[in-house]
């Protein structure tokens, strides 16, 4: 350990390694020196997670977790409350921008390879991540209790009814009532702040100690561990203060405006973020004209939909995101990165990505002909980018990649 | 003796370990059965008494019981006559999927020939199918013979709650408990069950 810090900081390290922790994770972490924007949506999304955190924190001050009080507790927060309507548009926006922010980082993933070998589990606990903030997010949803919460909660609850012979019990017992009440929303409102989020920040600590022992990915997909000066430290690497620090606050200041524009000018969204019908509080007794889930739901609805089976859909909506967590060992190509991908890679990912975002839009439209068939050939080439992923990749000629960064 | 020794360390963890195991899955049950509707959530779900005999033949009514849609239907002879006509649309005429309460007593699936009583919850995802009696071209069924269409994904019904073919909901729309008295309807529970 390096002795340059003050008594003070010694006295303390020998103690508790702060210093130490600081240099191995944070100052000094070598990070590969050439990488794009791309690689900046980790650190937005702990950005969000943060903002989340702290609005949530200030949204349970004027929250009231019952069914009679729900609806209107929102209503006081967004006028009686001073700033309360900023603290919520905050924390819906920053919903929306969650998943914004993590579906790029995702998609990064998937476009340089960023899961390949040694990198397999930090890829593992990112699905996590996002498979739990799905289920946060729905939680949070239902909370103000406003006709979409509470038929958007009814149909999602309802799939638990899918699973044969202990499907009905379940869905009562995941209520606690015989319709979505007062039990439910006290239930959703315990994990919503407090057993989800601590299962969130477990996972993403996971997710970044598994990172920094295996290094940071770049969009060339070259291994810089392979080339290491006599410290053992990464030739094609830079410390990650003040190189990193410096890109990531130029895009946290970039991502800040984009954040207030929408939260100040759109933080409806035009209905994808928040829906108009929940603006109404909930009647268990009529069901809004149209249900569609918010944004970030849309291309599972529309799997789900596009199943005319009960059970199917909901095999088809989970298949959808499990497989998501197999990647790692579905592609089997010597290049981590698209640039040194073959052909077939380049194809598919790009037939991938105009499917995906046709979901995501059917998703949020009513049902028609036509466009059933079309999320069933959009759900069928979902489904088709992973399953023939080991055969694409393994048969396509990829270019060498390069030794150096 | 080395040997010995490690043997009966593994056989103790094994002990230990089962025990735990016993006692930690009855540890387990307080925490899942404080999700089960509380004794206030059951009480509240008692049975509703309505009175239908201002209804109009054809006029349905929503009824709320456990806080959750029971339609109403007066039918008219007609309707009634022309129930066995869509029959071969229908995934199950005879509800046979289902454990239906008042099977083979009258073509309306309830305790009387004139009303039918069934839960407004679609058996798919759990909306509230809405009632179209007419017979005429819709946008969802061209041929469209009057019954129940969901809009939240398209399950279609027949006026008693009989669930069509090629529609995502699994099953008929379900007959709750009820009894006539009269012109009293009651729903949640069976007669002389109070």
């Amino acid at each position: 350990m390096t002795q340059k810090s003050s008594g003070f900081f010694n006295w303390i390290n020998a103690r508790l390694p702060i210093v130490n922790t600081y240099e191995r994770h944070l100052s000094k972490h070598p990070v590969p020196k050439k990488v794009n924007f791309w690689y900046m949506f980790g650190a937005l999304a702990s950005v969000v997670l943060i903002i989340q955190i702290v609005s949530g924190i200030w949204l349970m001050f004027g929250y009231e977790n019952t069914e009679e009080g729900a609806f209107a507790s929102i209503e006081y927060i967004m006028r009686d409350i001073e700033y309360g309507w900023i603290i919520r548009y905050m924390h819906t926006t920053g919903a929306s921008m969650f998943f914004a922010v993590v579906y790029l980082h995702m998609f990064r993933g998937l476009l340089y390879g960023s899961y390949h070998k040694p990198r397999e589990l930090v890829w593992v606990f990112g699905m996590t991540i996002y498979l739990v903030m799905m289920a946060e997010g729905f939680l949070g949803y239902v909370l103000p209790y406003g006709q979409m919460s509470y038929w958007g909660a009814q149909v999602i609850i309802s799939l638990f009814g899918a699973i044969p012979y202990i499907g009905e019990s379940l869905e009562i017992w995941v209520r606690g009532d015989y319709y979505i009440s007062g039990a439910t929303i006290s239930r959703f409102f315990a994990l919503h702040v407090v057993a989800l989020p601590l299962i969130l920040i477990a996972l993403v600590f996971m997710h970044l100690v598994a990172l920094h022992e295996v290094g940071a990915g770049n969009p060339e997909g070259v291994d810089i561990e392979k080339h290491i000066d006599e410290n053992g430290v990464p030739l094609d690497s830079v410390p990650f203060f003040p190189y990193k620090v410096l890109n990531a606050l130029v895009a946290i200041g970039i991502f800040g405006i984009v954040f207030s524009i929408i939260m100040f000018f759109f933080p409806e969204g035009g209905g994808y973020m928040l829906e108009l019908a929940n603006f109404e509080e909930a009647n268990p007794l009529s069901t809004p004209e149209h249900i569609a889930p918010v944004w970030y739901y849309s291309p599972y609805y529309a799997m789900l939909r596009a199943v005319p089976d009960k059970l199917g859909g909901l095999v088809v909506m989970g298949a959808a995101i499990a497989i998501l967590f197999v990647v790692p060992w579905l592609d089997r190509s010597k290049a981590a990165s698209i640039r040194y991908k073959g052909i077939l890679s380049k194809i598919a990912m790009t037939i991938f990505i105009i499917s995906w975002l046709m979901l995501a839009w059917l998703g949020t439209v009513p049902v028609t002909a036509l466009r059933t068939t079309l999320s069933i050939i959009g759900t069928v080439i979902y489904f088709a980018f992973f399953l023939l992923m080991p055969i694409y990749t393994s048969i396509e000629k990829t270019k060498p990649v390069p030794e150096r960064l | 003796m080395e040997e010995k020794i490690t043997t009966r360390r593994k056989v103790l963890i094994g002990m230990t370990s089962a025990v735990g195991a016993v006692g930690a899955s009855f540890a387990v049950v307080p925490f899942i059965a404080s999700w089960n509707p509380s004794a206030k959530a059951k009480a509240v779900g008692g049975p509703v008494k309505v009175d239908v005999s201002k209804m109009q033949i054809g006029q349905k009514i929503q009824v709320a019981w456990r806080k959750q849609p029971v339609f109403v239907i007066r039918h008219s002879k007609e309707a009634l006559e022309s129930l066995s006509k869509v029959e071969s649309k229908l995934d199950d005429p005879s509800s046979l999927k289902i454990d239906e309460p008042y099977r083979d007593i009258n073509p309306t699936r309830s305790t009387s020939q004139e009303y039918t009583v069934i839960a407004g919850v679609c058996t798919h995802l759990g909306c509230a199918p809405k009632y179209y009696p007419e017979i005429e071209s819709q946008p969802w069924d061209e041929s469209w013979v009057g019954g129940f269409f969901c809009p939240c994904h398209g399950s279609m019904f027949d006026i008693v709650g009989r669930v069509f073919k090629g529609v995502p909901a699994p099953t008929n729309l379900k007959v709750p408990p009820h009894y006539f008295d009269g012109n009293i309807l009651t729903i949640g529970e069976e007669r002389g069950t109070a």
